[in-house]
């Protein structure tokens, strides 16, 4: 597979480390009402879906980015290609 | 059907006319006491210790596909008990038990080879490592030696011993493990499941649960409507989606794992041999080629294919491990769907709905543990107590913080 990164163009895909869902940008708030539950679904539950899918791969062997890549996961056809920071609270 | 030498001679001079159908092609019934949705070697040992075990017969088991055509026929048929953790070692060894006396239970020839797994050590701190973990083997009941390089130069002479970056030190040994003939396994299952009246429907997506006031009462499928008292999941690769349709999101991540076959050789490789600083293992099928595999591609997948950079990975620890095998050239490699759990261990267990249970979370460890998943998810669906082996595969093990993570990973999938 291989990566559009953002700033440094087409990468392969062996360059980065799978960090997995997307959701892990967002942190429950430990004082939150819940909050163990949210953090059993934040720490644990997975939508996992077949098909396109938000997910984060972190550049180690390049400039240690991260980044979400909405990727589709039956045909690994890479859709879209964004730096979390650029997306986190969104 | 029973077989026997003395069917098989028979049959030689009637030139093999007599033989039957393992099973049968049933419609669906519109009731039964108990569904399984997923025919691979779990859902189909399941049916079969219901009613072998449990007494249960009145069973649906529905299958999306043809039966066996999902993991039980992709896996590298290795069989083994030899984890650390007190949660699953029992678990493991008594699969192997289990295994040991297939054939003569089921009446059908599943090959199981008993040939030896040989995990390969290359410093003194994994030494270590690994005779903790024999002796946690020994002490569930299991068979587990250390071996020193001299005994492995008389077993296994063409490892490259003398790697100058991974010298091998020795190696732990279970002669107990071995190879199974994967698909026969799922046949002999169906045969005996059949036998005893179990409905074996291919073809038959699961669309749908039927739940009321919390309760599971059935399936939907694409050949209609099936009621049942209970409904067992036990879908593998496919969990989250099957879960999905009724908003129950899974601890787990669906992940490709690569395998591979070489052309076929002479016999050279004894039993099944696992590299010990990369990841690589290796056996030899009964036909000559060389089955072997590795790490998972790492990322989440349905695709049933990986990428190239981990067949080069594979293949790199395997020419590390053996420099007689960089020669032999590359048959066939596909992919396979593996439901790896966050702590990278099994779920056997009821869910939030009443009379809806999951097997499931296997991650690439499933096929050694096709019997004894069988017979736990039965005990469970017969009594709705877990069964003492399996007794820690639970949900609540994640929100209790009592992961059963035999590497030491975290909740990362793609780490275990």
């Amino acid at each position: 597979m291989l990566i559009d990164h953002p700033l440094l163009g087409p990468r392969d895909a062996s360059e980065f480390i799978y960090m997995g869902d997307a959701k892990l940008l967002n942190r429950p708030n430990w004082k939150s009402q819940n909050s163990k539950t949210k953090f059993l679904d934040y720490g644990y539950l997975r939508k996992n879906p077949a098909g396109v899918h938000k997910e984060l791969w972190y550049h180690e062997q390049g400039d240690r980015s991260w980044l979400v890549v909405t990727r589709n996961t039956v045909t690994h056809e890479i859709l879209k290609v964004e730096l979390a920071r650029d997306t986190k609270g969104k | 059907m029973k077989y026997s030498g003395f069917k098989v001679l028979w049959e030689g001079l009637k030139g093999n006319t007599g033989w039957k159908p393992l099973w049968r092609k049933p419609d669906p019934k519109k009731n039964y006491d108990i569904i399984i949705v997923g025919g691979g070697g779990h859902g189909l040992a399941t049916a079969y210790y219901l009613a072998e075990k449990f007494k249960i017969t009145n069973i649906a088991v529905v299958e999306k596909g043809w039966l066996g055509s999902g993991n039980i026929g992709r896996n590298t048929t290795i069989i083994r008990s030899n984890y650390l953790l007190p949660q699953n070692q029992p678990f493991y060894e008594f699969s192997l038990k289990l295994w040991e006396n297939l054939e003569q239970e089921l009446n059908y020839n599943s090959m199981v080879s008993q040939r030896g797994v040989l995990n390969i050590f290359h410093s003194d701190s994994q030494r270590d490592a690994f005779v903790r973990r024999g002796n946690a083997m020994l002490m569930s009941g299991a068979d587990a030696s250390l071996l020193g390089v001299d005994a492995l130069k008389k077993l296994v002479p063409f490892l490259d011993f003398q790697n100058s970056r991974f010298p091998i030190k020795g190696g732990l040994w279970q002669p107990r493990g071995g190879t199974v003939r994967h698909d026969a396994v799922a046949w002999g299952y169906a045969k005996e499941a059949d036998s005893r009246g179990v409905d074996i429907i291919e073809n038959c997506e699961t669309t749908n649960f039927l739940i009321k006031n919390g309760r599971c009462y059935g399936v939907e499928t694409t050949k209609g409507v099936i009621k049942s008292k209970k409904v067992g999941v036990c879908v593998a690769g496919s969990s989250s989606q099957v879960m999905g349709k009724i908003g129950i999101n899974l601890p787990i991540e669906s992940h490709v794992l690569q395998a591979f076959v070489s052309e076929g050789l002479k016999p050279v490789i004894p039993g099944v041999i696992t590299f010990g600083a990369g990841h690589f293992y290796v056996s030899q099928s009964n036909k000559g080629g060389l089955v072997f595999g590795g790490d998972i591609d790492g990322y989440n997948s349905y695709a049933q294919r990986g990428n190239l950079p981990v067949i080069e990975d594979v293949c790199e620890g395997g020419v590390a491990l053996m420099p007689m095998i960089g020669r032999a050239r590359l048959l066939r490699t596909w992919g396979g769907i593996m439901d790896m759990s966050m702590d990278g261990s099994p779920i056997i267990d009821k869910t939030k709905i009443r009379n809806l249970y999951f097997n499931g979370g296997w991650c690439y460890g499933g096929f050694k543990a096709t019997p004894a998943s069988g017979f736990c998810y039965a005990h469970l669906l017969a009594t709705d107590k877990p069964h003492n082996d399996a007794k820690d595969f639970l949900f609540n093990r994640f929100e209790r913080g009592r992961l059963i993570d035999e590497k030491g990973q975290g909740n990362q999938p793609n780490l275990h």
